[in-house]
């Protein structure tokens, strides 16, 4: 199944062009990240329907919501730690006045790699999980970011899309039609559930691999919508393996981490295990070496399915 | 100050209805001050000096009626001081636009909220955090370009708002854009604490607008003569245009006036309302 590689963020801006085939409404902004965010893909083949918002998002998502307010969906893109800074815009406008806007949050996790701790938004999930009709969905692959484009321009509820810049593997094909509110079960086990989103996903693939060769069992969900969480498949899966890992590059604290044993919170014969940035900032580095450095390989996933069981 | 004075003659019928106007403002005042009084909280000051622009954009700007609240080609009003929202809801009410027990509701569960938001019939935008109310006009201007529709935008700040910087972004955008939109700076020189000119001066506004691409004029708030020559004048040039109105941060009513933020916020007591009443002319006829 694994054939090729490609960021989440390339998959972004190939479903911005897609999605423009199937309807003629929806708006893209950025804020002087185009080139990056993938906008700017979109800014060629569209240009009547792109705005460059410059460096401010404040200004930039306010005026999403205003927008978005007419009747037309708005996809408006940066890096997720500059998303940030239009937070409340975000929660004032886009969450409360519950407008058809997508926060495209690109280079999130200590994947970025080289640009250190600054660039790095490792606390992204936890701020918008937190938000009253927000969305947050962190996509595995390009195929699932791709399609995620559609579904958030049909629905009218305002979301957070998590993306990566750096190339990941390929884990669906091209029918695949992502749902939100749900997870996607991508390998069936028995003694223990591994639960993770974006980059980690294949990783967590990997580390049921390596369990199998240990003679360990393990389930695989890819859980792309962070919110609302897929509990009925959290809980089936606690209750069928007994044991549960969590895997993501973003703190551990308030991530999907979180969300997973807020779910199990009432199951008592249920161990979960969280793998993912302990509460401290990135570095510069190259991706892999962070992802060593921070815990957060195949190996580790495997290591923590190990002392759950 | 450079007040746009009066450059035509109005006929009759304009003067029938500013004179209609001037009877209204009292009752609007009176409507806010009961209001802040029933709830024991609220936001007096900022209201009592946005009444007659107030009146005067829904009874002479906005094409809106209760029955096109929801149409596409309304225009549309972004009450961006929304903090000062008692007023907003006295003039919806008294143009039919919002039905409710105003005192009653104000600040009351299920009723209406303390800050202006869209859940209340009339209004555009969740207001309740500074700053924000320009970039969304924005977006409703790049709405109507986009859907080549011809409704018109109107943003209503607070001078101590523009401290934000997200206004100055929304600003620059408007300029850079070259947007259809009008916004009015209620220059009323007191927030929340102190003076404006104590806290973090803002002058001068218009040469700041004007730096960003905006035409800029100024009123007196208080003036419905002084505020129709600022539409006309507004109306007759394009692009992003800023009314700057002078006005007195709880206007008439002395004690409210006097206070160093024009009391900002809180509930009038018994006896102040008595004293906001009697100046406002609602006072007990002499025996």
């Amino acid at each position: 199944m694994i054939s090729d590689t490609l960021s989440t963020r390339n998959g972004f801006g190939n479903g911005l062009l897609r999605a423009a085939e199937e309807r003629e409404d929806f708006v893209v902004m950025d804020a002087d990240l185009a080139k990056s965010t993938r906008g700017g893909w979109f800014r060629d083949e569209y240009p009547e329907r792109w705005f460059n918002m410059g460096i401010s998002e404040q200004d930039m998502f306010a005026t999403a919501a205003g927008l978005a307010s007419t009747g037309r969906p708005v996809f408006a893109n940066t890096f997720a730690i500059f998303a940030q800074r239009g937070f409340d815009q975000i929660r004032q406008q886009i969450a409360r006045g519950k407008r058809n806007v997508t926060v495209v949050g690109s280079h999130a996790g200590v994947i970025t790699g080289q640009d250190g701790a600054s660039a790095q938004a490792i606390e992204d999930i936890s701020i918008y999980r937190g938000l009253p009709n927000m969305r947050v969905f962190s996509p595995a692959d390009a195929v699932e970011a791709n399609r995620l484009v559609s579904v958030l321009a049909e629905d009218n509820d305002p979301a957070y899309l998590r993306l990566v810049r750096d190339d990941i593997p390929i884990l669906h094909d091209k029918e695949y039609k992502p749902k939100a509110g749900t997870g996607e079960v991508l390998r069936e086990g028995s003694d223990v559930t591994l639960i993770a989103h974006g980059a980690m996903v294949h990783r967590a693939l990997a580390a049921a691999e390596d369990l199998a060769e240990q003679g360990v069992s393990a389930r695989v969900i890819n859980m792309f919508c962070i919110k609302p969480l897929d509990s009925d498949l959290v809980l089936d899966a606690a209750k069928k393996t007994g044991a549960v890992v969590t895997a993501e590059d973003h703190n551990v604290i308030g991530g999907l981490g979180s969300a997973v044993a807020e779910t199990l919170s009432g199951e008592q014969s249920v161990t979960v295990a969280r793998v993912g940035v302990n509460d401290e900032f990135g570095l510069t580095g190259r991706p892999e070496q962070l992802y060593e450095h921070f815990g957060l390989t195949s190996v580790n996933i495997a290591e923590a399915a190990m002392e759950v069981l | 100050m450079n007040i746009v004075t009066s450059t035509h003659s109005p006929d009759g019928k304009l003067s029938d209805r500013i004179g209609m106007y001037r009877e209204i403002a009292p009752e609007i005042r009176k409507e806010i001050v009961e209001m802040c009084h029933a709830a024991q909280s609220g936001h007096p000051g900022g209201s009592l000096s946005a009444v007659e622009y107030l009146l005067w954009l829904y009874g002479e700007e906005l094409q809106v009626s209760p029955d096109t609240l929801q149409d596409h080609d309304r225009d549309r009003l972004v009450y961006s001081k929304g903090h000062a929202c008692p007023v907003l809801y006295a003039v919806l009410s008294h143009y039919g636009l919002l039905d409710a027990d105003l005192s009653k509701e104000f600040r009351r569960i299920g009723g209406l909220p303390g800050h202006s938001s869209p859940k209340v019939p009339g209004v555009e935008f969740p207001s309740g955090s500074l700053g924000q109310g320009l970039s969304y006009a924005n977006g409703l201007a790049m709405g109507a370009d986009l859907d080549g529709r011809d409704y018109d935008v109107y943003t209503v700040l607070g001078d101590g708002e523009i401290q934000e910087g997200n206004v100055w972004e929304a600003a620059m955008t408007a300029g850079e854009k070259d947007l259809d939109t009008i916004a009015i700076v209620d220059r009323n020189m007191k927030q929340n604490d102190l003076p404006v000119a104590k806290t973090k001066e803002i002058d001068p506004v218009p040469e700041k607008f004007e730096a960003f691409g905006w035409k800029t004029f100024r009123c007196d708030g208080h003036n419905f003569e002084s505020i129709a020559d600022a539409f006309n004048a507004v109306r007759a040039v394009d692009g992003p245009r800023l009314i700057i109105a002078d006005t007195i941060k709880g206007y008439p009513i002395s004690f409210m006036e006097d206070q160093p933020n024009g009391y900002h916020a809180g509930g009038p007591s018994e006896e102040e309302l008595e004293l906001a009443l009697a100046e406002l002319g609602f006072g007990e006829e002499d025996p």
